[in-house]
């Protein structure tokens, strides 16, 4: 624990840490509006939730028959010289009334849909490759972890082999290798057996997965070994074999000295999927570069986007302060 | 109950070092042995050996309660829940309650039951009389406490025999006698023990026979009387006289 000295003039320093805050965005503001930018933050929402409208249209020629509400929904029946079809729409959106004629493709109904934004969708994304790459790197993590540390030479410089290619080159050529590379390659054996081909998202997940596997490897190792000797032997002198050993001895104590830097490879991680806008994956990045291009807004959508961000991270920080804390206790 | 045969152990490295030089003793069941000797001089190694958390080099054997422990079908796991062992530096888990400290193994490696876990558990420390700090963690405790609980810890898999490595070694005076008390109940019991120690009134007191190592090797071995009245080692003339 810090212990912090209370300073001299300690209200001066705290407005001015405000007022620093303050004079950036000020700045910000006032040079925007030197080369003439028009801030319309009130356009960004719609980008989150989109308000649709949906026509739903007859098919066929004929009058209207029926208009029946039954409960929160409306029925409209258009009956022709051969047919009769029936449609169903919420209730009230009825555009029709029983007699009326209809020709095909005119609308009987029109209601609003509700619907995630680009940005929204987007997040949700980036949430779930992320998601998915974090559980798939922890697994890898602790496999080559404890390979690295293991007394079979096999075992051991397969952990390091793999350790020293991933650290060894930029995220971003290996997501290249994997979509363009091994991606093609699998896709193209699975087309032989008449399988459908495996979309970029996997690959996607493959490549932070395996990237953050190499570190959380070595975060891994260096919490074990950071565990006194005495405690394996211990726990192995009671005649627990390795994994027992492992489980319930080593590793929960390992925990508390792994959590830290492994949170900070997580975050490393959510923003690193950023770069899967390149693959044709649309996460938050390449939705906000999308939403950019329509509708000529930048200043206010990256802003939102590195918000955005802010907040998953911000997030995952604050859950692993909170399991900090549990392993803690216990 | 644990016959030694020509045992030897190296340890590879910058250099190799001789920790124990072909070893032959054997121990009978009901016996206290005492492993006495200058520091370096293989106590721990030999140890060690016997329930293999190291290794001795090939051509030596080593039988516990009749199993080859060295022999490679041999379940190294089942010889070692057959031998408890205690450490200097007691080595408890500090995650675990004392409680958890001694039910752990009894769940995991015996596969008994919470309640007779539990029940075994507390009966045992009511033995080295540390029951009312059984919901504690092991850091709350005094050095003699944390040994007594490894001592319940290591019993709770009811061994046939039981190991000591310096068990009072790192304890401060005053709490040498609560944790050698346990130890001579435990012998008078009739459990099998061997044990590495400088307390010579424990060796005196307790032990059937002393074992006198140096340089890797058993100089001499006897009854606590011939040791400590007529010795016939120089050795050992001069480590007696160095230590008592
Ligand atoms: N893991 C190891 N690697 C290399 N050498 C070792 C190892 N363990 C022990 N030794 C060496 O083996 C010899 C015997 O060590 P051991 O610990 O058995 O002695 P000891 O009699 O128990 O001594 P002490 O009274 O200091 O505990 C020493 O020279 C020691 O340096
Ligand atoms: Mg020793």
């Amino acid at each position: 624990m810090i212990v912090r000295k209370r300073i001299a003039h300690h209200a001066f320093w705290q407005a001015a840490f405000f007022g620093i805050i303050a004079l950036g965005i000020g700045l910000l503001w006032w040079a925007s509006s030197e080369v003439e930018y028009v801030w319309r933050w009130y356009r960004v929402p719609q980008y989150f939730i989109a308000q649709m409208d949906v026509e739903i249209n007859a098919e066929i020629e004929g009058t209207v028959k029926a208009v029946e509400e039954k409960g929160d929904k409306v029925f409209i029946t258009v009956a022709g010289a051969y047919d009769k079809e029936t449609y169903a729409a919420p209730a009230g959106s009825a555009r029709v009334y029983e007699g009326d004629f209809a020709f095909p493709g005119d609308p009987l109904a029109v209601y609003e849909v509700t619907r995630p934004g680009i940005l929204l969708q987007g997040l949700w994304i980036t949430l779930k490759v992320s998601f998915i790459a974090i559980i798939f790197g922890i697994l890898l993590g602790l496999f080559t972890g404890l390979a690295r540390i293991s007394d079979n030479p096999c075992l051991r410089w397969l952990a390091i082999t793999y350790i020293e290619f991933i650290r060894g080159s930029p995220l971003l050529v290996q997501i290249y290798l994997w979509y363009f590379v091994f991606g093609t390659i699998i896709n193209n054996l699975l087309a032989k057996q008449g399988i459908p081909p495996i979309s970029s998202l996997w690959y996607g997940v493959a490549s932070l997965a395996i990237f953050a596997g190499a570190y959380v490897g070595e975060i891994v190792r260096a919490g074990i070994q950071s565990i006194h000797r005495g405690q394996t032997e211990a726990s192995r002198s009671l005649g627990m074999n390795y994994v027992q050993s492992m489980v319930h001895v080593i590793l929960p104590q390992a925990m508390r000295r792994i959590l830290p830097p492994l949170a900070g490879q997580f975050i490393s991680l959510i923003k690193d999927s950023s770069l899967l806008g390149i693959i044709a994956i649309r996460e938050l990045t390449k939705a906000t570069r999308e939403v950019v291009t329509t509708s000529l807004q930048p200043y206010e959508l990256w802003f939102v986007c590195a918000i955005l961000y802010l907040v998953l991270t911000f997030s995952l920080s604050m859950f692993v302060q909170y399991l900090e804390r549990r392993t803690l206790i216990s | 109950m644990i016959d030694v045969r020509n045992i030897s152990k190296t340890f590879e490295g910058a250099e190799e070092v001789k920790a124990l030089v072909d070893v032959t003793t054997s121990i009978e069941a009901g016996d206290v042995v005492v492993v006495i000797g200058p520091s370096g001089s293989g106590k721990s190694t030999f140890l060690r050996c016997l329930n293999k958390l190291e290794t001795a080099d090939e051509g030596g054997h080593i039988y516990i309660d009749g199993v080859d422990v060295l022999h490679p079908k041999t379940d190294i796991n089942k010889v070692r829940a057959e031998v408890g062992m205690v450490f200097q530096q007691f080595n408890l888990f500090p995650h675990k309650t004392v409680l958890q400290n001694v039910t752990l193994a009894q769940r995991v490696v015996r596969k008994r039951d919470k309640g007779p876990a539990r029940e075994k558990a507390m009966q045992l420390l009511q033995k080295v009389g540390i029951h009312e700090k059984a919901n504690v963690y092991p850091d709350n405790l005094s050095g003699g406490q944390q040994q007594r609980v490894a001592i319940a810890r290591a019993l709770a898999m009811d061994p046939k025999v039981m190991l000591f490595d310096e068990p009072t070694s790192a304890l401060d005076p005053e709490m040498i006698g609560e944790v050698l008390e346990a130890m001579k109940t435990l012998a008078k019991e009739g459990m099998t023990m061997v044990v590495v120690t400088h307390e010579m009134g424990f060796a005196r007191e307790v032990a059937d026979r002393v074992i006198f190592m140096d340089h890797g090797a058993i100089v001499e071995e006897g009854t606590p009387e011939h040791f400590f009245v007529n010795p016939i080692h120089d050795r050992t003339k001069l480590f007696l006289s160095q230590i008592l």
